[in-house]
């Protein structure tokens, strides 16, 4: 058995897991390095809550294994090394902020200190209030002050931004920074495809409870670069259908949809072949559509 | 062996219980709709029963009305907190999810129930206290220091079996549909156990049914500890709670666990 100290903050060996009929993972195998943040994408139902319920060791995986630092997530003395913040935290209303921290510290055996925990979550002001009269987004980051409290080498961070505005979302993604930076692995959900943009050094795309693609935001950008041309062309959908780069093709009304991967190619045919064209759009893909090309793809 | 630090930092499982039984009872105190009923509901009772409605009359059967209702009506308070201080908030910590967060935190694996069963202890002494302040006051009641301190055990243990009822219930119904079952639980055996009415009182029928109910033994235990006719054996009235305690809290405990894995 190796060390602890030199076991990988979460490793996830060909994971199994099953909710009735329901398959939520399907032979995922996940390892997560020191100091690396893994973001791990896909669309709703994907698996991604089950992966982290399964490293928080809340529910048991019907087969594979699954460590963090070597060891089962069910002790005790692993999960103090552990940090979360899940989607839902149930927090009570009652509780004040500063009541909620030195309970959640009381759990870790050398916790930040308050006004640490106040300064990297942004809870100026806020340890006085009820929990229950806060705004969505101080919520947020009362739970991610949770999630920091116990200086985790290992956090969760299950959909972090939902519900902040773009300053408080910037300034969360700063303390994250800094954490990976010193030596934190963080394993980051989110539907967000910015935020794993500006944060991971690696992707993990899951789908249907296998993993989809895996690799830096580079390459899986690539593959989710597809791009909608929407606009008003009497053009034949069969003729489309027939040039280079497009994926696919459809008329709504007097409107041309078209996917591709490169919009410049198809635009420049498109105002070349149809001189009455108008009302261009281009837009990026939906995530989640580009998720299931992905996962289209892979099957 | 573990020399390398000097002072290795290290978790105090007493302050984490501590904080944690704290806040369980700072939560429900500073919910009115749960803290005014469980105190001033048996209060308001004792004081309408016990004092109003008699007067300083001597009961059937050697029964002194303050002293059996300050018995009765203490028995009556103490099922408050079980049931709705731990089944209510159980319901509700499981629903939104504050369980779930629990679990994944490092929490001791007993802090959780623990602070809850301190909780109800707390509020079982208080509820003892404001009624024997009420006794001694109001209702002429006059009891040895050994069958106070007696009352108060039988009291604030009593409510053991009540948590246990309340984390089944909590493990079990949602939380909007919580406080209605347990006052269907709670009301009804309350009438048939004799802690409102003494069941001398009662149809017959309802006297020979009456040990179905937990609280006809946390009653009969309460009326001897202030030196009250009571029927049965202590140790089988004990023993009787104790089951139900036991038999409820592993019925739960499956439950919760598998509430808290987020798979029900």
């Amino acid at each position: 058995m190796s060390s602890p100290v030199s076991a990988s903050p979460a490793r996830l060996s060909d994971v199994c897991k099953h909710y009735g009929a329901v398959v939520a993972l399907d032979g995922v195998d996940l390892h997560v390095q020191g100091g690396e943040l893994l973001a791990l994408l896909g669309p709703n139902g994907a698996g991604k809550s089950t992966a982290i319920a399964l490293c928080l060791g809340l529910v048991e995986p019907d087969r594979g294994q699954v460590r963090l630092f070597g060891q089962s997530p069910r002790l005790l003395s692993v999960r103090r090394r552990v940090g979360v913040m899940l989607q839902t935290a149930g927090i009570p209303d009652t509780l004040e902020v500063g009541e909620l921290l030195a309970q959640t510290r009381s759990y870790y055996a050398d916790p930040l200190g308050i006004d640490e925990c106040v300064q990297r979550a942004g809870l100026e002001g806020l340890l006085n209030r009820r929990y229950g009269k806060l705004s969505g987004g101080q919520q947020r980051r009362v739970q991610f002050a949770l999630a920091i409290c116990g200086r985790p080498q290992l956090l969760f961070l299950d959909e972090p931004t939902v519900g902040l505005d773009v300053q408080a979302r910037a300034s969360l993604w700063q303390t994250i920074r800094a954490l990976v930076a010193e030596g934190c692995a963080v394993v980051l959900t989110t539907h967000y495809l910015e935020e794993a943009e500006a944060l991971a050094d690696r992707v993990v795309v899951l789908a249907q409870g296998r993993i989809a693609a895996s690799g830096s935001v580079t390459q899986i950008r690539a593959r989710v670069s597809q791009r909608r041309i929407r606009c008003v062309s009497g053009l034949p959908t069969d003729t489309i259908a027939t040039w280079p780069e497009v994926r696919s093709v459809c008329r709504d009304g007097e409107h041309v949809e078209i996917v591709t991967g490169a919009a410049e190619v198809v635009v420049r045919q498109l105002l070349f072949e149809d001189a009455d064209l108008s009302e261009l759009e281009v837009q990026r893909a939906g995530l989640s559509e580009a998720f299931l090309e992905i996962t289209r793809e892979a099957a | 062996m573990n020399t390398i630090a000097l002072n290795p930092p290290r978790f105090s499982p007493l302050r984490c219980y501590a904080l944690e039984a704290r806040h369980e009872f700072l939560r429900l105190a500073r919910t009115p709709m749960f803290c005014v009923p469980t105190l001033v509901f048996p209060a308001v009772f004792y004081l309408l029963f016990a004092v109003m409605l008699n007067h300083g009359t001597a009961g059937s059967g050697g029964t002194v009305p303050g002293i059996y209702m300050l018995a009765t009506f203490g028995v009556y308070g103490v099922m408050t907190p079980g049931l709705f201080g731990f089944g209510v908030s159980v319901a509700l910590d499981r629903e939104r999810g504050w369980l779930t967060l629990k679990r994944a935190l490092p929490m001791p694996a007993g802090a959780y129930l623990g602070a809850k069963l301190l909780m109800a202890m707390l509020f079982a002494a208080a509820i003892f206290a404001i009624l024997g302040l009420l006794g001694t006051l109001c209702g002429g009641v006059r009891l040895s220091a050994l069958a106070w301190l007696r009352l108060l055990l039988t009291e604030v243990f009593g409510v053991l079996p009540f948590c246990a009822i309340g984390l089944f219930l909590g493990a079990r119904v949602s939380a909007q549909a919580a406080p209605a079952v347990a006052n269907l639980i709670y009301l009804p055996m309350a009438f048939f156990a004799g802690l409102w009415v003494p069941l001398a009182a009662l149809p017959a029928f309802l006297q020979t049914i009456a040990p179905v109910w937990p609280p006809y033994h946390l009653a009969q235990l309460a009326l001897r500890a202030v030196d009250q006719p009571a029927t049965g054996s202590t140790l089988g009235h004990v023993a009787v709670l104790a089951a139900i305690t036991a038999v409820f809290f592993m019925a739960a405990r499956g439950r919760l666990a598998r509430a808290a894995a987020g798979s029900s």
